[in-house]
Formats: structure tokens, C-alpha cells, sequence
């Protein structure tokens, strides 16, 4: 079933974060714990799916010349949605990813899947597309952010995983900015050495 | 003579303690991208510079002159982005006409200053922090040297990286970021600096 491919393969084949790199700017910046991971990665998929139903549906009004501009102006509008509603219903979790919420608009996924996919495709495919690759830019995110998190602070969500000796006295750099970097690179070499396989 | 020290620690704060690659996580997919070699970062770096001192300039007095008059801070995001890429495809069409050698230098990595989040972030962090207009004009400059900086430093490295001998998975992309993780390491000396 080919909508189902759609959805699943934004998840390993055509993962946003590993495979086509893009959108590093809020992963590196929001995986310090999962919870923010989660909170980035909903937000993110919640502006990724409206933008790309309303792309969809006028597709074929835009001139395309002008396409760039127009699809951006959707998907600030939407980031401008979630940016308020957060601020209203989750204002601990608004701080904590500050300035990366409204960053959302130029998250290259976005405006790449609105350009890749949105603008040429009809209405129910881009929604699955939407979703796929909004929960791939998740999973990345959770993925990332469990392996800082817990090499950070020795916590899951909140919970602590590792014996107390080791939260006594963390690899702090996990959680820093340079172990986004590292963990980021180690990470990417770790898919290339599977997809050789 | 405050002033000039204002200033001097506004600069030191935009291009090392708070390095806006290295430390804030702006600019990432350029930094990434245009880094393999020295001219295209240099070249990619000046554009970068020029676009955030405008950025800041005309968002600043958006935000102030239109934005908060009439009471709409919430359209920020839209405002300030429309700003910018209208600022690109100004500069773009700027140095179609008069530098064509640099135009086609920087290809399409020109347009692609727009999703640059160093540009929209540096302009909203401006006014965040509350920054008066010089203040917005030099940080947004400051930034851009900051962001030059590491693109450079990291395009030299990466030049010589590619002779070097690495296993072939980390080959390109993950050792790129490692670099950039220990670059951010020696940066992360900057942290307790302080006027």
C-alpha cells in the first residue's frame, strides 16, 4: 500500500535528521532531554502536516515563481499557532526551547518537504507524508536526546536509569554543545556503517 | 570610553562566548554545507555578514516602528521572515549585477541564506534581550563575524581532513561534526569570560 509508504518511510529510509541532514539546528540545540525532544518533535510535526495540507490544496494557484515565499508565509502562520498555543498550555516547556520554536519556519525540513513533496503531490499523500517524516524528526530527536539525557544527567524523562554513583558525577559534555556535535557525528557514522551493511 | 567598552564586550559575548555556531546551534546547515572549501566559506561568510547587519537593522525597526505601535508582536515570525527573504533576493539581485564572479561563486548557497536560522535568530534574539538599535546593528554584525570565524577555521580543517585517513563510514558528514563538537569544546574555554 503505497500511502503507507509514504508514511513509514520519513522513519530509517529517509530519515530527515540521519539521512538528508537536514533540520540540525533545533536537534542539536532541544535534545537535551527527552522531554524537550518530544515537545520539539510534536511541535514540529504539528506545522509540518497543516503546512503541508494547506501547500497541497493550493498548489495549483501559487505561481511559481513566487512558490518560495508563499509556502513560507503558510508555514510561519502555523508556527505562529503553536508558538502561542505552547506559551499558553506548556509555558515550561516554551522556555525551555525559547527561540528554536519560532526557528521552526526555517527548519529546513519543512520548507524542504513543502517543496519536494507538498507542491507536487495531491492532498492525502502529503498528509502521510507529513506524519511520516514529522515522527522520523521525532524518533531522531528522542533518540538523541535519550543517549544525551542519559549520559548527562543519568536520567530518562525525568527518571533515574543509571546507579547513583554515576549521577553523582555525569559526563556533563554530553549535555553541553559539544556533545551534541560528537554524539551527532558518532551517530551519523553509526547509520552509515549500517547502510553499507 | 563605557561605550567603547560596551561594545568591545557585546563583541567578544557575539563572536566567542556565545558563538552563535558553536554555542547557540544557529547556522548549522550552511556551516555544514559550504565548509569543504576555504573560498566558498569565505565568500558564503561575507554575504552571511552583510545579510545579518541588514536583518537586524530592518527587523529592529519593524518590531519597533510597526509591530509593537499597533499592537500586533504576536505576527513577529511572519514579519521578520518575509524581512529577510526579501533582504536576500535584494542582495542576491545586488550581486547578480555587480560582482557576477561571486554570484556564481556562491551558486545556490545565496538563496539559502533565508533559512539560515542564524539570521532569523540573531534578529529575534535582538529584540529579546532588549537591545537598543546600535546595539541590534552591532550584534547582528558581531554575529556574523562570529559565524565567518568557525566557517572559515572549520573550512581549512576540513581541507586537510580530506587527505587524512578515516574509516570510511565516518567519511564527509560524522567527522565533520566531531570536528565541530571539539571546536565547540576549545570555545566552551570562552565560558567564564565576562566585562
Amino acid at each position: 500500500m503505497s500511502l503507507i509508504k509514504e508514511f513509514t518511510k520519513g522513519f530509517i529510509k529517509e530519515n530527515p535528521v540521519f539521512v538528508m541532514a537536514l533540520g540540525l539546528c533545533p536537534t542539536l540545540a532541544v535534545t537535551t532531554s527527552v522531554e524537550n525532544a518530544i515537545g520539539m518533535g510534536l511541535a514540529a510535526t504539528f506545522v509540518l502536516v497543516f503546512s503541508n495540507i494547506f501547500i497541497s490544496l493550493i498548489k495549483n494557484f501559487i505561481p511559481p515563481k513566487i512558490r518560495i515565499p508563499c509556502y513560507i508565509v503558510i508555514i510561519a502562520s502555523f508556527v505562529t499557532i503553536v508558538d502561542m498555543v505552547m506559551h499558553a498550555y506548556v509555558p515550561a516547556l516554551h522556555k525551555n526551547l525559547g527561540l528554536f520554536i519560532p526557528l521552526i519556519v526555517v527548519n529546513c525540513i519543512i520548507l524542504g518537504r513543502a517543496e519536494a513533496f507538498a507542491g507536487k503531490n495531491k492532498l492525502i499523500p502529503s498528509i502521510f507524508d507529513g506524519f511520516g517524516m514529522g515522527f522520523g524528526f521525532t524518533l531522531a530527536l528522542i533518540v538523541i536526546g535519550g543517549i544525551r539525557e542519559i549520559l548527562g544527567v543519568g536520567q530518562f524523562l525525568g527518571f533515574n536509569i543509571l546507579p547513583k554513583c554515576y549521577i553523582e558525577c555525569p559526563m556533563l559534555i554530553a549535555i553541553l554543545a559539544p556533545g551534541a556535535f560528537i554524539v551527532m557525528g558518532l551517530l551519523m557514522g553509526l547509520m552509515n556503517l549500517k547502510k553499507k551493511k | 570610553m563605557e561605550f567603547i567598552g560596551k561594545i568591545f564586550a557585546l563583541a567578544i559575548a557575539a563572536i566567542f562566548v556565545q558563538n552563535f555556531v558553536l554555542m547557540r546551534f544557529l547556522g548549522l546547515c550552511p556551516y555544514i554545507g559550504v565548509s569543504k572549501k576555504l573560498d566558498s566559506a569565505v565568500g558564503m561568510g561575507m554575504a552571511v555578514i552583510f545579510v545579518m547587519t541588514m536583518a537586524s537593522t530592518f527587523t529592529w525597526l519593524i518590531q519597533t516602528y510597526l509591530l509593537i505601535p499597533l499592537k500586533i508582536e504576536f505576527l513577529q515570525t511572519i514579519a521578520f521572515i518575509l524581512t529577510i527573504a526579501s533582504l536576500v533576493q535584494l542582495v542576491e539581485m545586488v550581486i547578480q549585477k555587480t560582482a557576477p564572479a561571486l554570484y556564481k561563486a556562491l551558486g545556490v548557497f545565496l538563496p539559502l541564506i533565508t533559512t539560515n536560522c542564524a539570521v532569523l535568530g540573531v534578529a529575534i534574539l535582538n529584540i529579546n534581550e532588549n537591545l537598543n538599535f546600535l546595539g541590534a546593528i552591532l550584534n547582528g554584525l558581531f554575529a556574523g563575524l562570529g559565524f565567518t570565524l568557525v566557517l572559515v577555521l572549520m573550512a581549512g580543517i576540513r581541507e586537510r581532513l580530506d587527505k587524512a585517513e578515516i574509516p570510511v563510514s565516518m567519511k564527509g558528514m560524522p567527522i565533520a561534526m566531531v570536528m565541530a563538537g571539539l571546536m565547540a569544546l576549545a570555545f566552551l574555554g570562552f565560558a567564564g569570560l565576562k566585562f
